[in-house]
């Protein structure tokens, strides 16, 4: 085991699927000499030559639709969008060409190409810098979407990404880059948990809590907080967002009765929402109570001194938790006919 | 590229000039500069491009009578562009790599596509309808211009891994508009992509007449991307051939891409579904009748002392045994299997999807063979 931050894990874990596979090419902007905004491919340029780790011309369309060329030829392209808020020029490319061209041509073309996307809030950072667009991308056939929540996972989860033969939106809470963990560099891909798992990294029986990214750790502290009130909160942290493991938040809601989600993303139609219905259907009997959304609001995210005020944190999470047991809680004067 | 070899194509500065080698009556017009990329096409061979040309106009022709008899959902014609498809398809080596759009039929069927697996997607049969590692031709693409990143990340790899092969990019007037095309011009320029570009100008983007994509002439942006542009009679096929050899030659020498703009003409609708007539008129079409890329090309066999009757009795019978292989190709498409819907969305197996297709079959099971619950 080593201790190494979050963003080092990732590095680590490129660094050996470009070692493992020649095939694997790292592609996007100022990842070459500078190592990226965030310092996620430092040094991988100067190990593996720049046909393996490319800097692009400053175009999110022309990364990803270049991506669908290299992967027709064989390559297994690791794109990555500097910040979650410039992923939308290449949006089309994504939709209608990675998405849907194992589909098109009838599973003759595979598109195993990886787009990488440091997301999520917290760090005080300019508009677009932000943002969790992870919506747009569950809601896409074809997609696979996962969010990593610690080191070990990250440095896993990204060669198994990479090893995928679908596209993976691969979306890393940036909030969390510096946060150091113990990972095996060891560790082989096929004795780790499949990306599609969830993981319970919080046993309790009171309530089920789902969440994934940067508010894995909130949930986390929220759980401490929480067993000192003798309240016992179940941490899941989904991982993968589409597919979504319900086998395991339905075994959990089955003992708890009770679900919260929570996701700095918007409310209205998000992975919440999905999740929230999906367990509705499939465990209605189990339910002591509604499904609660804890999520940013549904606004542009906000300038950074108000950012405190839309991502959900520790307090915010604890009144959904409350909400959901039908405790005293914001809304606890509140009927839902109201709301 | 060097300034110095800018020069020497003395492209850059002459892109308003159009190459020619062949004119509309059939004349020979000499050109120093790309005759020697021709000089190997003999009576046989040019008589080979007019057969190639007359039997795409009839698969064409045949393909817009089935949609007529609702056996094809759409069909979008090729008609008048049969020399541009042709003669830049024909310079192609086998393992180059095409990425076309959606009325590339005449590229389609020089690199073997066979006619079932040419009319399945208009069909609405299947997604699309061949293989396209093994006719080297990326699937059709309808979202305009999409492709020409593709041709270009293909060919930043082919360049990577030192391989001799090129791509080619077909796209239309109005795709030049698009972001993606000009963004696949950036990447091809500045990583020397063996790529070539290959606009067919036909005049018209559904009812948008080229001038509101562009002020100049197509050929004239390449500059701007610092590459080669050239434009060439897209209705010469001789000229086609040879503008197109020549740009893939010199990408395949790494000499980086080019963009060669056709000037052809559309001379049916959009698609079956368009109607040109409320956008263009007679003249202009009678115009381009004039220029025939078929006319030409035969005026100019016939004055080579070639038995005509006998090259036109040949052609006829290509075109006569490729028709009957189409309808034969229609009926060869197999509707899909309804559970088929869930086919190849991912490669790997999908916990989600999986669970959607079971239930759907279950659906579908409550059904008797008269679909009566």
């Amino acid at each position: 085991m080593t201790t190494i931050t979050f963003g080092k894990a990732i590095n680590e874990g490129l660094r050996r699927a470009l070692a493992e596979d020649d095939k694997v090419v790292l592609m996007g902007e100022d990842i070459g000499t500078l190592g990226g905004v965030f310092r996620i491919t430092d040094g991988l340029q100067a190990e593996f030559g720049e046909h393996r780790v490319v800097d692009t011309p400053l175009s999110e369309a022309g990364i990803m639709g270049t991506a669908v060329g290299l992967a027709y030829r064989g390559f297994r392209p690791v794109v990555e969008i500097q910040f979650d808020g410039f992923v939308y020029p290449s949006f089309d490319q994504i939709v209608t060409q990675v998405a849907k061209l194992h589909y098109r041509s009838r599973g003759t073309v595979r598109m195993p190409i990886v787009v990488r996307i440091p997301f999520g809030g917290g760090i005080g950072a300019a508009e677009h810098h932000s943002e969790s667009p992870e919506a747009y991308f569950t809601h896409t056939a074809g997609l696979r979407v996962v969010a990593c929540s610690n080191p070990a996972d990250a440095y896993v989860m990204i060669r198994q990404a990479i090893a995928s033969d679908d596209p993976v939106i691969f979306l890393e809470p940036k909030r969390r880059y510096h946060v150091k963990g113990e990972v095996d560099l060891d560790a082989n891909l096929a004795d780790a948990r499949p990306m599609g798992v969830a993981t319970t990294v919080a046993a309790g029986d009171d309530v089920t809590l789902v969440t994934y990214g940067a508010l894995v750790q909130t949930a986390k502290d929220a759980a401490t907080a929480a067993a000192e009130e003798g309240v016992s909160i179940e941490v899941i942290d989904l991982r993968s967002l589409a597919p979504v493991d319900y086998a395991t938040i339905e075994s959990s809601v089955r003992r708890t009765g009770r679900l919260v989600v929570a996701h700095e993303a918007g409310e209205q139609g998000g992975v919440g929402a999905e999740i929230a219905a999906a367990i509705t259907e499939r465990c209605f009997e189990y339910l002591e109570a509604a499904p609660v959304r804890v999520t940013g609001h549904d606004i542009p995210y906000p300038p950074a001194k108000l950012e405190q005020h839309h991502l959900p944190d520790l307090d915010r999470i604890l009144d959904g938790v409350d909400r959901a047991l039908g405790r005293p809680n914001s809304l606890s004067d509140v009927t839902e006919v109201d709301a | 590229m060097t300034p110095s070899d800018r020069e020497a194509t003395g492209l850059l500065t002459r892109p308003d000039d159009l190459v020619r080698l062949l004119d509309a009556t059939g004349g020979r017009h000499a050109n120093a500069e790309f005759d020697p990329w021709v000089a190997d096409v003999d009576r046989d061979a040019l008589i080979d491009l007019h057969r190639d040309m007359v039997v795409v106009r009839r698969l064409d022709s045949e393909a817009t009578a089935l949609q007529r008899q609702g056996e094809l959902g759409l069909w979008p014609p090729l008609a008048g562009q049969e020399a541009a498809q042709i003669g830049s398809a024909r310079a192609l080596h086998d393992d180059d790599f095409v990425f076309s759009s959606y009325r590339e039929h005449a590229v389609a069927w020089l690199r073997g596509v066979r006619p079932d697996e040419l009319l399945s997607v208009w069909r609405g049969s299947a997604a699309s309808g061949w293989n396209p590692f093994e006719k080297r031709m990326a699937i059709p693409q309808i979202i305009i211009g999409a492709q020409s990143l593709h041709a270009v990340g293909w060919a930043m790899g082919a360049r990577w891994e030192d391989s001799d092969a090129a791509s080619i990019a077909y796209f239309g007037d109005g795709a030049t508009s698009e972001g993606d095309v000009n963004e696949a011009l950036v990447f091809a320029s500045t990583f020397d992509a063996p790529v070539v570009f290959f606009c067919q100008n036909n005049g018209w983007a559904i009812s948008e007449p080229v001038g509101l994509q562009s002020k100049q002439p197509l050929a004239r942006r390449a500059d701007g991307f610092g590459m080669p542009g050239i434009r060439v009679d897209g209705n010469d096929v001789l000229a086609v051939l040879a503008v197109t050899r020549w740009a893939l030659d010199r990408a395949r020498r790494g000499e980086g891409p080019a963009f060669i703009e056709a000037v052809t003409y559309r001379m049916g609708p959009h698609t079956t579904a368009d109607d040109p007539k409320r956008y263009r008129t007679d003249d202009e079409l009678a115009a381009w009748r004039e220029r025939d890329p078929i006319t030409r090309l035969h005026a100019l066999i016939a004055a080579s002392g070639a038995d005509i009757d006998a090259v036109d009795a040949d052609a006829k019978a290509a075109a006569d045994r490729a028709a009957a292989e189409l309808r034969a190709g229609l009926t060869a498409i197999p509707d899909p299997e309804p559970m088929s819907v869930f086919d190849h969305v991912y490669a790997e197996p999908n916990s989600h999807l999986e669970r959607q297709r079971e239930r759907y079959a279950r659906y579908l099971a409550m059904f008797d063979e008269e679909g009566e619950r």
